[in-house]
């Protein structure tokens, strides 16, 4: 298991109560403002005393109360990417990037600078003092701080948070790559469902200091009831696919998923390239037969696997298509009407517009 | 150029110049120590530190002279200790006007390096430790340089009290040419006699010149340092 939580915390009137296990390549913890992410990380990190509970990372114990266990955190070996960099003023980005080494046991000194360097891109940022780097370029200099002092685990506290979405996408591939590279774990607090539809592989729920769902990605995002709030309308299910060829004429891409082709706005990705889609339930509408003289694009044939309540008058609709888990968000009301059960078959309609093209994450390994 | 002044005063001012830099660099250690313990410390008796480090601002100059005198005068406690164990006596040394210097001055260097230990960013502390840097390291390659600014600030004020120190000087080694007479001590002196209107208008001149100067060095230290701690 690489991440393995369960802790007990008060801070005022805030009680943290949460227990969870992770073996994904980058968890995400997801939860409103308040609900206890960052506390989390920074127990792990190291930088909060828990009254109750234990850590482990990787094998490996970091806190555990009951045997008066506290690993200080310069001893943990746990990279940490804060929301505002925290890079060190008086150092330039060279220094900044090779503090951490100078504390790393020669022997686990693994990862080289010029690699690092190479993965964030920021070779012609080395002389430059941080006071003089934007946002997004701190970010950058900040994870590659962090991963130059050969973390076990990189936590990231809303590492985008604080950049606009042109920054955003500008750090976006090297998130994604440092996970597609496994070579270290990583831990991202987000309160943002497309960074995580694109990121996550494992997504822990939070909400009001508590554990409201976790497992991975795929399944957590298809559960839109599991959201805070109830029924948050970005959720939606997560599938992957890849390009299968792009229709210049239209200025248009159609992927191929297990569920069926899907037709999406031209990307720039070559054919073949594997991709992460996310489709939110409120963008999928239901039929029994098959539409026929329709505008929208985007049609897969499916089953009913299960219908669950959501809140008021909307019902969530899990599906099954060849495979790919689909969930769509109708009223109470068509359920009825349609006499939607399990087992029944029928197909989702996706208006082309409903793909968000922020969770677009490339993947690597997609399914053949 | 050494007829401008007289061997006398040239003493005076060479005396001056080497009291105020013992005094400053001799309360440096124990000034970041004190800074850190009053801005970070949670113990026992804290306030009672702070109005102790504070007092020799708003005491007399003359009462703490005296204070120096009956504790560390050769037959006051800490006095006769040193002297019987050491051999080191401070009344009426030049050792004696650096330990008066360096206690006028203690609470604005203190202040002033408080204050800089007040404006660092903990936050980056604890980034520090998080990328393996054991607590010493932090404040050696972290805090220290972030707070430098203030250090330099604190020594040049320490630096400038101490040059210009003269109550609790006089009152604890006296006003001895050659041993204990600083510049203020030997312009005091001038006046006092009949035809020292000269002296004491040049001794003035030379004290000038050397606090304009401490503070130009300082400016430029300040600068030089600022530019690069500047928050980024």
């Amino acid at each position: 298991m690489i991440l393995d939580v369960d802790i007990r915390h008060e801070q005022g009137a805030f009680v943290l109560e949460a227990s969870f296990q992770s073996n994904g390549k980058l968890t995400a913890l997801f939860g409103p403002s308040g609900s206890g992410k960052t506390t989390i990380v920074n127990a792990i990190g190291g930088l909060v005393r828990l009254d109750h509970g234990r850590i482990h990372v990787q094998e490996q114990v970091l806190v555990d109360t009951e045997k008066y266990i506290f690993v200080p955190k310069h001893r943990r070996r746990i990279g940490y990417v804060f929301q505002e960099g925290r890079l060190f003023p008086h150092l330039n980005v060279r220094q900044n990037l090779l503090f951490g080494r100078w504390f790393t046991p020669r022997r686990d000194r693994k990862t080289r600078f010029d690699d690092v360097v190479d993965l964030l891109g920021i070779g012609r940022l080395l002389e430059r003092r941080p006071s003089t780097l934007s946002g997004g370029e701190k970010q950058r200099v900040a994870i590659g701080r962090a991963l130059l002092a050969d973390p076990r685990l990189l936590l990231m506290d809303e590492p985008l948070a604080s950049l606009d979405d042109a920054r955003k996408a500008e750090i976006f591939p090297y998130i994604e790559r440092l996970r597609d590279e496994g070579r270290v774990p990583i831990v991202l607090v987000s309160h943002s469902v497309a960074e995580i539809a694109r990121l996550a592989t494992f997504v822990v729920l939070l909400s009001e200091g508590r554990v409201t769902a976790s497992g991975p990605a795929a399944d957590v995002l298809r559960h839109p009831h599991l959201f805070v709030p109830p029924g948050l309308a970005e959720a939606g299910a997560l599938i992957e696919a890849r390009i299968l060829r792009h229709e210049d004429s239209f200025g248009l891409t159609v992927l191929q998923a297990k569920a069926g082709p899907l037709t999406v706005p031209r990307l720039m990705q070559p054919i073949g390239a594997g991709l992460r889609v996310r489709l939110r339930a409120r963008d999928i509408m239901l039929s029994l037969q098959e539409p026929v003289g329709m505008s929208a694009l985007n049609v897969l044939p499916g089953h009913i696997s299960s219908i669950e309540s959501a809140e008021g008058a909307s019902v969530d609709v899990q599906l099954d298509c060849s495979g790919d888990a689909l969930v769509a968000r109708v009223t109470r009301k068509s359920v009825e009407e349609l006499g939607l059960k399990p087992g029944l078959a029928i197909y989702a309609i996706i208006k082309s517009i409903a793909f968000d093209p922020e969770a677009l994450g490339a993947v690597k390994s997609p399914h053949p | 150029m050494t007829d401008w002044l007289s061997p006398e005063e040239w003493t005076a001012v060479r005396l001056s110049l080497k009291v105020a830099f013992v005094a400053m660099t001799a309360s440096l250690v124990p000034g970041i120590a004190i800074a850190f313990a009053l801005e970070r410390g949670r113990f026992w008796g804290r306030q009672a530190l702070d109005v102790i480090v504070h007092l020799p601002l708003v005491l007399p100059p003359v009462v703490v002279g005296w204070f120096l005198l009956i504790g560390f005068g050769r037959r006051g406690p800490v006095g006769s200790f040193l002297a019987e164990q050491f051999g080191i006596v401070l009344s009426f040394r030049w050792t004696g006007a650096a330990l008066a210097c360096a206690i006028m001055g203690f609470p604005l260097l203190v202040r002033a390096i408080r204050l800089s230990i007040a404006s660092v960013d903990r936050r980056l502390e604890d980034a520090a430790g998080t990328l393996g840097a054991h607590p010493a390291w932090v404040f050696a390659v972290v805090t220290l340089p972030l707070i430098l600014p203030g250090i330099i600030a604190g020594m040049v004020l320490s630096f400038a009290k101490a040059m210009g120190e003269f109550g609790a000087t006089i009152t604890f080694v006296s006003n001895i040419p050659g041993e204990t007479q600083t510049i203020p001590t030997a312009i005091y002196a001038y006046t006092q006699v009949p035809g020292g209107d000269g002296g004491a208008m040049r001794l003035t001149l030379v004290s000038i010149a050397i606090s304009i100067a401490a503070l130009w060095c300082s400016e430029w230290l300040a600068r030089r340092v600022g530019r690069q701690v500047r928050a980024s």
